[in-house]
């Protein structure tokens, strides 16, 4: 009952935040303004705010910049040792420092590593924190990006990338952020910059708990759909999630930008891209909620299945609490894990490795649906908008006609562009996880047996080539093959479909509106919803039920 | 002051990049990086952190240090001089307890945090369950079935602070019996040591051991 009362009131906070910032949000990406601060940004880096780049030069953009935070982060991890506040926490080995650099700025935060004795303050705030932050506002970019693709036509200009990029940082982001970090902090959470405080107990015996300068991190970490803990145990750790309070703020923030997004995308659709003011069309926010009854459907649907198992499939002890913190329960920890692997963040509050094979099996499944229910920051628009277009394709081969989306025709290249978005991930999944399993070294690395092990390595592949960032922790992941291929996945997971929906925005920008005709699909209904979650859930079962049936569905049949 | 800007007209395909553009984005991604670092790695945690300075923040900020020397946030098992007389209410077992204790019964490294990870169906966690269960029942005399399943199960962070209130109400007469406490002057302390559910329906009513442990040893 309690359990209920949280998620109603989860669910009434993302409705009461819906509507302003998803109207924030599009006047964000179509002022013509910019803000001081803004100005200062553009003026030291040298760029011309008010230039249009073409689909090519944003993706060249996107590109570059990720491809420099990778560089940068690299080198911060290297050379901590000359930065302050490294507490002799010694230079990152490069394995590590590449699969992490790979990572944050790919908004996966994987970690192979254990943050509290091996990352000191620098790093973190100057190297992890930076990309908790960016990277989120790359993916709204991109998402941005392909909603002018339908909104414009008959130009090549998609926007300006910088422009895009830093608005999500200093409208967006960073306010929000700040605000949360500072009510995290009024629950307990830490924000100290020192390394350890000393506890003395009851007992007598003083201990060293590490501490960090966690609050601002906890706050862009969810609110970017990211993911990495400051400290090893994450979301789980008391001094990142101190109360029941901490852990609702933590999952609203998580869903609260991807969820507006639908909005924003409503907004401007219905509102033909131009600035607020501008009339409205109804139609469009229609396709906005349709979506957003896509991702809701299938969020509550994984749920119910997570918070059943959770509460129900004991095995030992009389109740799941293998894994799981007092404070949260069953519904707070249900609730944590099915958000935090629909959206792509991979923040934990509970160990997903100790779930019940049905339960851990809903979080991977969560992650399967390809990071769209409702997904990451960006990330779960643009990979929703690519699903739509699919089910419209398949629509249109029943009835035969060209299909249509948005008043776009959704020809050859847009559909193989989609295609690319759709298939990289399985690709990546199912070789990733076939290789590591081939490999002797594999069976070692893993701390259960049998259909579990093999469920260890498919969560830790479909983590990482959809960015979510969870894991079940048993495996171990320190080895050479595992930083490289993870980190491969990752990269490509993250970047292939960029780039596919950066061309594929910048073909739908080119093309005329068609008006809507007899033969046109209309989309923005809830049986247009339907077709899109019946496509999520076809390409998942499609390409994953075999592996599937191997690990959560043979161990939960055992 | 030069500028990234393309032109209007390009006599290049559309589609292409050319050289002198990747080199153009590449120093404005350097630049544009470098500002954003500042802003988001300085600016941003230094307001948080000056924030965080306020008093009613501060010792929030600083890992919740209770005046005994403990934290409220941080549980570490406290470890009996002499176990046959234990004076002390137990945390959940820890995945990061010493190698020699028994199944996670000991006090946690709080220098790191985490888990077992164990699966629902590994042996190693049936084992580890079945040891815990009885050495907690020969610890409290009580009927090892009757033992609440967060004592017997390791938590995610291995630093949990709070155990269910039927697992602190299981330990009461022996603590009482031990320290030589009234049992009703123990379960006061319990009770004050007790949290409902955060405006009623948030999280789960638990107690806090080490504001526990503190306020028995106030009491003693």
């Amino acid at each position: 009952m309690a359990g209920a009362l949280q998620l109603l009131v989860l669910l009434v906070l993302l409705a009461a935040a819906w509507r302003p910032l998803g109207d924030w949000m599009a006047r964000v990406y179509t002022d013509e303004r910019d803000w001081r601060v803004e100005r200062l940004v553009y003026r030291v880096a040298r760029v011309d705010p008010r230039s249009e780049q073409r689909a090519s030069t944003y993706a060249v953009a996107v590109l570059a910049f990720s491809f420099a935070g990778i560089v940068l982060l690299y080198l911060l991890q290297r050379l901590q040792t000359l930065l302050p506040w490294s507490f002799d926490r010694g230079a990152v080995e490069p394995g590590v420092a590449f699969n992490t650099a790979i990572s944050f700025v790919t908004n996966t935060d994987w970690q192979s590593y254990v943050p509290e004795t091996t990352m000191g303050h620098a790093v973190q705030l100057a190297g992890l924190t930076v990309q908790n932050v960016v990277s989120a506002a790359v993916g709204m970019a991109v998402a941005v990006a392909l909603v002018r693709g339908f909104v414009r036509s008959r130009t090549d200009r998609l926007g300006n990338a910088w422009v895009d990029i830093v608005r999500g940082c200093t409208r967006v982001l960073l306010p929000i952020a700040t605000v949360a970090a500072v009510a995290l902090v009024a629950t307990g959470v830490v924000m100290s910059l020192r390394a350890g405080v000393d506890l003395t107990g009851p007992d007598g015996t003083v201990s060293t708990a590490a501490i960090a300068p966690a609050a601002s991190q906890e706050a862009i970490k969810e609110l970017g759909t990211n993911g990495g803990g400051i400290l090893n145990a994450n979301a789980a750790h008391p001094y990142e999630n101190p109360t029941p309070l901490s852990n609702i703020l933590e999952i609203f923030l998580m869903l609260v930008i991807p969820v507006a997004l639908t909005r924003t995308f409503g907004r401007l659709v219905g509102s033909g891209g131009r600035r607020s003011g501008a009339e409205l069309d109804p139609s469009g926010m229609r396709q906005g909620v349709s979506l957003l009854a896509v991702m809701a459907g299938l969020w509550g649907a994984v749920l119910a299945v997570i918070w059943t198992a959770e509460a129900t499939g004991a095995a030992f002890a009389g109740a799941n609490l293998e894994g799981k913190e007092v404070r949260f329960g069953i519904p707070g920890s249900a609730l944590f894990a099915n958000t935090t692997t629909g959206t792509s963040t991979g923040a934990v509050n509970s160990l997903h490795d100790s779930y019940s094979a049905v339960g851990g099996g809903g979080t991977l499944l969560n992650i399967l649906f390809s990071e769209m229910t409702p997904g990451g920051v960006g990330t779960g628009l643009y990979g929703i908008l690519v699903v739509a277009i699919i089910a419209v394709f398949l629509a249109g081969l029943m009835v035969g006609r060209t299909p249509e989306y948005l008043g776009k025709r959704l020809g050859r290249r847009e559909v193989t562009c989609a295609v690319v978005v759709t298939l990289t991930m399985p690709a990546l999944v199912l070789l990733g996880t076939g290789l590591a399993i081939a490999l002797p070294s594999t069976g070692d690395a893993m701390t259960n047996a049998g259909p579990h092990g093999l469920s260890e390595v498919l969560y830790a592949f479909a983590s990482a080539a959809n960015n979510n960032g969870s894991a079940f922790g048993g495996l171990t992941v320190t080895s050479g093959f595992f930083q490289t291929a993870l980190g491969i996945a990752m990269l490509l997971g993250r970047f292939l479909p960029i780039v596919a929906v950066l061309a594929l925005a910048g073909l739908l920008a080119r093309q005329p509106r068609v008006a809507a005709s007899s033969g046109t699909l209309s989309t923005g209904t809830p049986l247009f919803s339907v077709l899109v979650a019946g496509t999520v859930v076809l390409v998942a079962a499609i390409t994953f039920l075999p592996a599937l049936a191997l690990g959560p569905i043979a161990e939960g049949l055992a | 002051m030069t500028v990234v800007q393309e032109p209007e007209t390009e006599a290049a395909a559309p589609s292409a990049v050319t050289g002198a553009q990747l080199r153009r984005q590449l120093g404005a991604a350097v630049r544009v990086l470098l500002v954003l670092t500042v802003l988001c790695g300085v600016v941003y945690p230094a307001v948080v952190w000056g924030v965080s300075r306020l008093p009613g923040l501060h010792a929030d900020a600083e890992g919740s240090v209770l005046p005994g020397g403990g934290s409220s946030l941080i549980g570490i098992d406290p470890v009996p001089a002499d176990p046959a007389a234990d004076p002390w209410f137990h945390t959940r077992p820890s995945a990061s307890a010493p190698d020699d204790a028994v199944a996670g019964l000991g006090p946690a490294d709080a220098t790191t945090s985490g888990g077992s990870n164990l699966g629902p169906r590994a042996e190693d966690l049936a084992t580890a369950v079945q040891e815990r269960r009885a050495v907690i029942a020969a610890r409290d005399g009580v009927d090892p079935a009757t033992i609440p399943p967060d004592a017997l199960t390791a938590s995610a962070s291995g630093l949990d602070p709070h155990i269910s209130p039927a697992y602190a109400a299981q330990q009461v007469p022996r603590v009482a019996r031990v320290t030589g406490l009234p049992e009703d002057r123990v379960r006061a302390l319990v009770a004050g040591a007790t949290e409902g559910r955060a405006l009623g329906f948030l999280g789960e009513p638990r107690v806090n051991v080490p504001e526990l442990n503190a306020a028995l040893v106030g009491a003693g």
